[in-house]
């Protein structure tokens, strides 16, 4: 489902000019979950901008879908984010004065969909990334790190996307925490057929994903199946 | 996004920092409030002067004579004095000229009077009886003078009610006194009501006469000082005004029609020149209250300005979760109308308030004028689209990558 040719990505300033991706290919299939893996300044970040649609490639082809997308206008982007494509953070980016549902439906607001199915569907996507019901109603900012990062996770499934992209999801978390956020992504993944990327530049982190793409200097050094697969369910 | 939930946005934007939002719209509700109380208070000083102007009489063309010398005199009296208006060219008028309702000559002076006394100099007016119903004066007790007081120059008179209190007291029964104008005797027929005005606007100290008593007895002349003539419709006033110049030369044998010997006066041009007199005040006023408007506008500027660039991860996320362009700069210029549509709104009604305890206290009077009000709220709702414009447009125009990244 996600299938990138060649994939560069120079940023100018002024005279001097870097480039960040130098041709990357790899083929994303449905129900895959994969870590982007690489140390800090190796294009992993940059890769994942392309990837979720924020940001389009200088050159090579991005097929999204069988759409390509490396060519779209800013907007066409933002409905191809909208209807495909749901984001967790590091930084969690919840809105700090809204509740923990006003904030999972924030995607569904901006596809125009009814009230009630809003409802509906964000409790659907809070029970599968497990926060309990009673936190519903709950300001952002009254939960712990592990919870906010949940309704977070749920804000990403909310609008069903065909990829979910994870950017160092447990970076500010300890690790318990940590553990527990990527148990619902396998969770997510093993159960729910859900399609996850994670971009992370820990290797602990890294193998709790089926396959790791390391990534160096703009270019992927390697691409395997994850030799010993930690998994995290029992923790939830 | 639906409108509702653009609003649902903005209401929690506004109440998440109610100090800022508060003090921001205080900008606003003084522009505006101060804009309506003060063009409340030049409206009405319009509408005092033009009441003031209609009390004279309704559709007056008033004629007066010219400047007394003329050719081969070297000293020139000044205008209304010279003698040449007379009885005779007043019944010409009224009887030539087709779209005229009514003429009141009239010959005034100010003479010294005794009351019981008492006594004051104030102005003397020998009238028809027709002048009541040209100068709209109306009578609080007993009678004006009539038909058979001015052909038989009675020596009866009416009083204002300025006048009545100079001589007897304010507000005692003067019927059947005499009074005394340049030591003639008059016996007090009735009182005016009053009119209202004052310094020269004063139309309650006089003292009416029949006219022809005041020819004979005090001026000694059988002249006029001034001819008012009423005219049927307003929309005759201009034609009325020709046709009198015309039949006045001619009665007078004046052949230059540069150099009549009298001087005619419409009143349309006197409510005219004072309305824009008044108008310009008004202007002046609101466009005083206008600057504290554009300074409020600039505070919703430097606003959504701080908002936004507070809430730059907040644009990111929005757009990284698919908002467009179009729906963020709705946002931002959306919370920057509502603050000032709100204070608009509460400017109004503040606006309003102050004009009504202004009006209350009797300084001056006010006016609030539908137009003022349909005026701020439009002013301040545009003044929320231009200055919200440019803050809301940097909003939509952020790279969601870079928003992400802000610290």
């Amino acid at each position: 489902m996600i299938e990138i040719k060649n994939i560069t990505k120079t940023y100018k300033t002024g005279d001097f000019e870097f480039q960040a991706l130098k041709g990357v290919s790899f083929d994303i299939n449905d129900g895959e979950f994969v870590a982007i893996m690489g140390p800090s300044g190796s294009g992993k970040s940059t890769l994942m901008h392309i990837l979720g649609c924020l940001d389009t490639p200088t050159s090579g082809n991005y097929q999204l879908d069988t759409k390509d997308v490396s060519v779209l206008s800013d907007d066409e982007l933002a409905d191809i984010r909208r209807e495909k494509i749901g984001f967790v953070f590091q930084s969690f980016n919840l809105l700090p004065r809204a509740s923990v549902v006003r904030n999972t439906i924030l995607p569904l607001v901006y596809a125009g969909i009814t009230k009630e199915e809003r409802l509906e569907k964000a409790k659907i996507a809070l029970a599968s990334a497990g926060l309990d019901e009673i936190y519903f109603e709950h300001l952002s900012n009254q939960l712990s790190g592990g919870q906010i990062q949940r309704v977070a996770i749920a804000r990403a499934l909310v609008n069903n996307p065909s990829l979910i992209l994870a950017d160092e999801p447990t970076g500010n978390l300890d690790t318990k925490t940590g553990n527990i956020v990527l148990g619902t992504f396998q969770k997510l993944n093993e159960d729910f057929g859900r399609t996850i990327i994670l971009i992370t530049h820990e290797k602990e982190v890294a193998e709790h994903a089926d396959r790791i793409i390391f990534i160096r200097d703009g270019l992927i050094v390697e691409d395997t199946k994850t030799h010993q697969k930690k998994s995290v369910r029992h923790l939830l | 996004m639906k409108t509702i939930d653009i609003l649902q946005e903005t209401y929690s934007a506004l109440l998440s920092n109610k100090v800022r939002t508060g003090l921001t719209m205080l900008g606003i509700v003084i522009g505006i409030s101060s804009v309506i109380a003060m063009v409340s208070i030049g409206k009405g000083a319009q509408s005092t002067i033009e009441t003031n102007i209609q009390s004279i009489g309704s559709n007056l063309i008033q004629v007066i004579p010219g400047v007394q010398g003329g050719a081969g005199s070297q000293v020139s009296q000044g205008r209304g004095t010279a003698k040449t208006l007379t009885y005779d060219d007043a019944l010409n008028i009224k009887e030539k000229i087709s779209s005229i309702k009514a003429v009141a000559p009239e010959l005034s002076g100010r003479y010294q009077i005794t009351g019981k006394g008492t006594n004051t100099n104030t102005s003397v007016v020998g009238v028809t009886a027709d002048y009541s119903d040209v100068r709209n004066i109306s009578i609080a007790e007993g009678s004006f003078i009539s038909e058979q007081h001015f052909r038989g120059m009675s020596k009866v008179a009416v009083l204002g009610p300025t006048t009545r209190d100079d001589l007897f007291g304010e507000g005692v029964y003067v019927i059947g006194q005499n009074i005394r104008i340049n030591n003639i005797q008059f016996k007090i027929i009735g009182v005016t009501t009053s009119k209202g005005g004052s310094g020269f606007l004063n139309q309650d100290d006089r003292v009416f006469i029949p006219l022809t008593s005041a020819q004979k007895f005090l001026a000694g002349d059988p002249y006029l000082s001034n001819i008012s003539v009423q005219v049927l419709d307003n929309s005759l006033m201009a034609e009325s005004q020709i046709q009198i110049t015309n039949l006045l030369l001619e009665l007078h044998n004046i052949s230059d029609k540069a150099q009549p010997d009298f001087s005619i006066l419409n009143q349309n041009d006197i409510v005219a020149t004072a309305s824009s007199i008044t108008q310009t005040f008004t202007i002046l006023l609101g466009a005083v209250a206008g600057i504290s408007l554009l300074v409020g506008g600039i505070g919703i500027m430097n606003m959504m300005l701080t908002t936004v660039t507070e809430r730059t991860r907040e644009i990111g996320l929005r757009k990284a979760i698919g908002a467009k362009r179009k729906d963020i700069n709705l946002q931002f210029l959306i919370e920057a109308v509502v603050i000032t549509l709100l204070g608009g709104i509460i400017g109004v009604l503040l606006g309003s308030i102050a004009s009504f305890f202004i009006n209350l206290s009797g300084l001056i009077q006010t006016k609030i004028s539908l137009n003022s009000i349909l005026l701020a709220f439009s002013v301040s709702a545009v003044i929320g689209v231009a200055f919200g414009y440019y803050p809301a447009r940097r909003a939509s125009n952020l790279n969601p990558i870079d928003a992400l990244r802000y610290e």
